[in-house]
């Protein structure tokens, strides 16, 4: 079968049995557009390129499999590198092929010429230059490869547009051989032994999950090891979801604007088994302190994250799926009575602030994120932008189920929440799709609107409303004598009327008394929405 | 903090050397020398990088190093089982009253004249690093124009190689 490079991108992503792309065309990438036109994969037009990155993790996220964007050469490759790099800090699986000027204008600094395999080098588990057309079914079957297996992570691919226009024969491999990628899924079974019995020994036992429980889909695995074995959950960022946040055992986030809970059994445990997770500074920032009164265990698929940032007394390189299987063969309860014991009284001693304020003159983030996980049912996905709002998102809203709450944890990237929620909406469209943002980072992607009113999406949109940057507000408060600079945003726009500019509905609610009626009004049908809360720019994180 | 010698065998694509260095530059890993060529499948390059610090750095590059999709191997070399060796160029003024006195000192270091002009001698010495170094201090006397070092190389000795694939014989 003779196809063009164009042609053969897209029968490529029709064998990976891919179903949605999201994009921005332009020139360089015009001959995929032109092909793309002929199939079936339905595309979505973002209305930045960063959008399309982030609508694809959170495609990914949803569905487990590997999401796919796609923009064109120079600044529609360049405006997707924070999207790479928020993929990449939080291993998800994204395939990103970008157009590129023609091989014989490469290096001449042609019209929206960019290096982008060069600067994307960087925050990508790999990417791709293709100079032979020939290489196209080859590549885009190794990039789907890469991006999913593993370590999760972005991929970038990029075609330069002769590349795209040449023709070739297909013919799309089987399998795929990589001299210098072959990942360890089976976890060495005397690594697992020592777990066990280091399991059975411990008398203060801690589980820090992170993302790649979800990643691997061993959620289940997880909570039957910690009942079987009654060991306390704390959970990283990522991590959330991979236990009910109202699981006995779950002790709730741990780090910096961790729970106290969380954050006590780490540095009280005489054992901390990590868990897909690789020792963030902001949920084990004194990872060393606690190493020295616990026996670390760490179990992760990336051999570099394990000693990376904490001296480990048990490493194990594997799927911690496969591994937490092979455990709950082995393990049994040990003496953690006491353990048990205490942790229950840290947690009645330090609840997370949680009043059912009626007489507030503001609405309170905290009582709105809970009653709004109390009513938007256990399936329902929620996405965070980056700030206050993704703290107490993180520690008030209770998750039920893995792939169902989406953040950016690694990069902390504002403006991810809206698109992200695009991606997730796509991909699960009979479930309730709701982001929590800020009105700072609801500002940094809200031309996704148009996105969603393209699509009909009917995502809820909350943006708490301080009229500034709230988390930088309050580290300028706490660590900067509140001296605060440039962290208030005067003048913001009317975000009702700026719904009804989209044709969606809109409101504006300003204290508590207003959010339960208000939340059962956005949540009463599948429209858009966006409500707007009137927060007090002094409520605090921590 | 002590030198630690790589060996890495990668694909032979564009673009290697710059993945690989750019890991070390945004990394904070110190690259004393590296040196890069093809191997005898003329698919797979080999570097030879030379690293500052600890166990525990060398452990973390290691491991990075195997991350990138295009490094197939990557090995320490221990000094005491390995051959190192490096190459120099070494420009130095020679008068007509220097000249037979640099001409004594590459025979004893058992280097080699390549290149002659009126005022200048050209050496090449090949040895391990500490080697070269020492002739390079007896030539600074006369005046070293222009000194250029290939960084090391290293193979290890007796049987053993690095194979492509899953370890070694």
């Amino acid at each position: 079968m003779e196809l063009t490079g164009a042609q053969a991108i897209v029968k490529a992503l029709e064998m990976e049995n891919v179903k949605v792309i999201f994009g921005y065309p332009g020139a360089a990438i015009c001959p995929f557009y032109d092909a793309l036109m002929d199939s079936n994969i339905k595309h979505v037009l973002t209305r930045h390129e960063q959008g399309a990155v982030h609508a694809a993790n959170g495609y990914a996220r949803v569905t487990g499999t590997t999401g796919v964007c796609v923009a064109t050469s120079g600044p529609g490759a360049t405006n997707t590198i924070t999207g790479i790099a928020t993929a990449y800090m939080d291993s998800i699986p994204v395939v990103v092929i970008t157009g590129q000027v023609s091989t014989e204008q490469i290096g001449k600094d042609v019209f929206q010429e960019a290096d982008i395999t060069g600067a994307t080098a960087p925050f990508c588990k790999h990417n791709y230059l293709v100079k032979q057309a020939e290489e196209l079914p080859r590549i885009v079957r190794e990039a789907f490869h890469i991006a999913s297996t593993g370590r999760p992570g972005p991929v970038l691919i990029d075609v330069p547009i002769d590349v795209q226009t040449r023709k070739i024969k297909f013919n799309y491999p089987d399998t795929v051989d990589i001299q210098g990628y072959k990942p360890n899924y089976k976890g060495h079974p005397i690594q697992i032994r020592k777990i066990a019995e280091a399991l059975r020994k411990a008398k203060a036992p801690v589980i820090c999950a992170g993302g790649g429980i979800i990643n691997a889909n061993a959620s289940e695995d997880l909570v039957m090891l910690a009942e079987k074995c009654s060991i306390p959950v704390t959970t990283t960022l990522m991590g959330i979801g991979c236990i009910p946040s109202s699981h006995p055992l779950n002790l709730g986030m741990l780090g910096s604007h961790g729970v106290f809970a969380a954050n006590y059994a780490i540095h009280h445990a005489d054992l901390v088994v990590i868990m897909g997770a690789r020792v963030g500074d902001r949920a084990m920032g004194t990872a060393s302190k606690i190493a020295e009164k616990a026996d670390i265990i760490h179990i992760d698929i990336d051999p570099a994250e394990i000693g990376k940032n904490v001296e480990v007394s048990i490493p194990v390189v594997g799927d911690v799926g496969l591994i937490l299987r092979e455990l709950l063969d082995l393990v049994t309860r040990g003496d953690v009575d006491r353990w048990i014991e205490t942790l229950e009284r840290v947690k009645r001693e330090h609840p997370l602030k949680h009043a059912d304020y009626t007489d507030s003159e503001t609405v309170k983030p905290q009582y709105l994120i809970s009653t709004l996980s109390e009513m938007a049912g256990d399936d329902a996905i929620v996405t965070t932008e980056v700030g206050q709002n993704q703290i107490w998102a993180a520690n008030y809203y209770k998750v039920k189920h893995p792939r169902k709450f989406f953040t950016s944890g690694g990069m902390g990237t504002m403006g991810y929440g809206l698109p992200a929620a695009v991606g997730a909406k796509i991909a699960s469209p009979h479930s309730t799709v709701i982001t929590i943002s800020g009105d700072g980072s609801f500002q940094m992607s809200m031309q996704e609107l148009g996105t969603m009113r393209q699509n009909n999406l009917g995502i809820k949109i909350v943006i708490l409303n301080n009229s500034g940057l709230g988390m930088v507000r309050e580290l300028q408060k706490n660590k900067y004598r509140r001296r605060y600079y440039q962290v208030s945003m005067e003048n913001n726009p009317d975000f009702v009327r700026l719904a009804e500019a989209y044709g969606f509905r809109g409101e504006r609610i300003t204290c508590n008394s207003e959010v339960r009626e208000a939340l059962e009004r956005m949540l009463a049908d599948d429209s858009p929405y966006i409500l707007e809360c009137i927060v007090d720019p002094e409520e605090p994180t921590l | 903090m002590a030198k630690h010698t790589l060996s890495v065998l990668v694909e032979n694509h564009p673009g290697v050397l710059s993945r690989v260095s750019g890991l070390f530059s945004r990394r904070g890993f110190n690259i004393e020398s590296l040196a890069v060529g093809i191997t005898e499948n003329p698919e797979i390059s080999r570097m030879t990088i030379v690293v500052d610090g600890d166990d525990h750095t060398v452990e973390q590059v290691s491991k990075q190093l195997n991350k990138l999709i295009d490094v197939i191997k990557v090995k320490e070399l221990d000094d005491a089982e390995s051959v190192r060796r490096e190459l120099a160029l070494i420009k130095v003024t020679a008068t007509a009253s220097t000249r037979s006195e640099i001409v004594q000192l590459v025979e004893i270091f058992r280097a080699k004249i390549i290149d002659v002009s009126k005022n200048t001698l050209t050496i090449e010495i090949s040895g391990d690093s500490e080697k070269v170094s020492a002739l390079e201090d007896m030539l600074r006397q006369f005046g070293i124009k222009e000194i250029v070092r290939t960084g090391i190389i290293a193979l290890e000795r007796g049987n053993k190689v690095i194979k492509n694939n899953n370890g070694e014989e």
